[in-house]
């Protein structure tokens, strides 16, 4: 059977206009935006619970929604399923009823093996009876994944699963997740703002940002060439400068004050350019390509990395707080500090990113 | 004039008919209204409270409109054979009327209290909207819905005006308890008001106490939410 799901919808509101089009197949594909972008009503739409305006849904060949041909299926029909945020267990159900709420259609004792089933594929066996408030987090999750997978749907939609979670407890979760969805012979969409666990469990990454559509494509290609401003900001890059065509190889930093040496070729309609904080290297002797002297404005110490608000010391640079903010290691840290200052920072001309400012088809 | 139980009877079966009918049309009515944000929801809103702000002399005067012969519908009734207006009917719908009121503000409210997530994930696990409002809605709202059915079936046990108006004071047909009270004390019969007085005191008291064990015996799995 082939596992495809197509979706290609809009949603208008006053202030606010959804337009998404994407494909996705058995890869899981990661929904990455920031809050507010409209990642989670696409999610929604999907499953059935918000009409879009216009488009068209189909899962496997199945036509869930099409404006056109005024087909819209209710949610109960669209066999998805749909992990929530905030777990949305049914308190006044033992767990085992929650796991068995979408099985009232078989027999109870099909209904009871099925159960029976889920429960330990997610680990809660002898938990049957509690109530999920009797639940810790993690286990409250686990069983609100019990109960999604327990319908055998096609397709799984997961929204921000993890946020809700303690920083501990979120990795455990991920690993089952991944194992979850590895196994999982279907489509599943995997919706989240943290850049990081999109690229750790899904494959294909859609970017979202004020209801548009930015980018979509594999996750190492949108994180390596975002080519547009907002992908890279979305993907988590922290330093940006407008950028001008200096030379055939050289483009002028204007917020930064230097002129770089960049990797070819130079796309067309370059705007901007960006790098990211922990591509960036730090070291107390000058000469080399794309290094620059530069000051410390101010450190954050994080428990394994530090973050440096750097300043150019360029007489071009604009008048500003920092210019570039570095993420280095403790170690490196720790073997630099002693060093008096200038200290030179390189921009790797590999690690450079060069951007266009936004467009509508990313 | 000799004692009779006739208004405890009455009484009795007005306001657990009329409660049964308000649970289920309020009910009905907040569901509706918590699902709809059309332009109609606030004139809806302000049909269905208004008998809660009328003095029940008013809302006897136009149930008498409105039931009476020289309305359409009084009209239809009367070629049925229907004789609604001074009978046991007349009595259930002018509690049922003023009750109402109580049961819908209270079910929508605790109806719009309910995460809406609870239902999407109702839905997506195949649950109709019957199945999910009974099974899901409901019992998450079902503090605020109790608290409605006793406050529906308090002021249709003590309902006087409107019953008085459109149905009358008929021994053992319409007599409620209130109205009954209150002929015996216009008679100068205290004793007799007194009986009533203590009995419709009985009937509340007891009504009470079984509604809060009923409602705490189906909310005792809910107290407490996800830890």
């Amino acid at each position: 059977m082939i596992v495809e799901l197509l979706v290609e919808i809009q949603r208008e509101f006053k202030d606010f206009k959804l337009e998404v089009a994407f494909c996705a197949g058995d890869k899981t594909l990661g929904i990455l935006g920031p809050s507010g972008s409209g990642k989670s009503m696409t999610l929604r739409a999907i499953a059935g619970l918000e009409t879009p305006t216009r488009g068209q849904i189909v899962l496997n060949g199945r036509t869930l929604f099409d404006s056109k041909r005024g087909i819209n299926l209710p949610s109960r029909r669209r066999r998805m399923g749909f992990l929530l945020q905030d777990y949305a267990l049914f308190p006044h159900m033992t767990v085992a009823e929650n796991i068995g709420f979408g099985l009232r259609h078989l027999s109870r004792h099909e209904a009871g093996k099925k159960v029976a089933e889920q429960m330990a594929r997610v680990q809660l066996q002898g938990l049957e009876d509690r109530y999920p408030r009797q639940l810790s987090g993690g286990q409250q999750q686990r069983a609100a994944l019990a109960r999604a997978l327990a319908i055998d749907p096609e397709a799984l939609l997961l929204d921000e699963p993890l946020s809700a979670l303690d920083i501990h407890l979120r990795s455990q979760m991920e690993a089952l997740l991944i194992e979850t969805l590895s196994a999982f012979r279907g489509v599943s969409l995997y919706v989240t703002h943290n850049l990081e666990e999109a690229y750790r469990i899904s494959e294909e990454i859609v970017v979202i940002s004020k209801g548009k559509e930015i980018a979509l494509g594999p996750k190492e290609e949108i994180f390596r060439d975002p080519r547009t401003f907002t992908v890279a900001q979305v993907t988590g890059c922290k330093n940006f400068s407008r950028a001008r065509l200096k030379s055939a190889d050289e483009v002028e930093a204007l917020d930064w004050g230097c002129q770089l040496r960049v990797c070819l070729p130079i796309p067309e309609g370059m705007d901007f350019l960006g790098i990211r904080a922990h591509h960036l290297s730090l070291s107390d002797a000058g000469g080399g390509v794309n290094t620059f002297p530069c000051g410390l404005i101010r450190m954050i110490e994080g428990p394994f990395r530090m973050t440096l608000y750097l300043k150019l010391l360029m007489p071009e640079a604009p008048f500003v707080h920092h210019h570039l903010q570095a993420e280095i290691t403790r170690e490196k840290w720790m073997s630099l500090k002693e060093r008096p200052f200038p200290w030179y920072v390189r921009l790797d001309p590999e690690r450079i990113m060069l951007l266009r400012k936004d467009s509508a088809n990313g | 004039m000799e004692f009779s139980l006739a208004p405890l009877r009455v009484s009795v079966e007005t306001s657990i008919v009329a409660t049964g009918i308000t649970f289920f049309l309020g009910l009905a009515a907040a569901n509706w209204r918590t699902r709809t944000s059309g332009r109609c929801g606030p004139v809806m809103d302000t049909l269905f409270i208004v008998p809660l702000a009328l003095p029940p002399t008013v809302v006897g005067y136009l149930l008498l409109l409105l039931l009476g012969r020289s309305s359409p519908l009084g009209k239809a009734l009367e070629s049925l054979g229907l004789q609604v207006l001074f009978s046991w009917p007349a009595t259930l719908i002018a509690a049922t009327v003023v009750a109402f009121p109580l049961m819908y503000l209270s079910a929508r409210g605790a109806l719009e209290q309910v995460n809406p997530s609870f239902l999407h994930a109702a839905r997506t696990l195949g649950a109709s909207e019957w199945t999910a409002f009974w099974k899901v809605a409901l019992p998450l709202a079902w503090p605020g819905v109790l608290a409605g059915t006793i406050l529906a079936f308090a002021r249709a046990l003590g309902e006087f005006g409107a019953t008085l108006m459109i149905a009358g004071n008929i021994p053992g047909k319409t007599q409620t308890l209130p109205i009954a009270i209150f002929f015996a004390a216009e008679a100068g019969n205290m004793r007799q008001a007194l009986a009533w007085v203590l009995i419709t005191l009985g009937i509340a008291s007891a009504a009470l106490v079984a509604f809060n064990t009923w409602g705490r015996r189906r909310r005792g799995t809910l107290s407490g939410t996800r830890g």
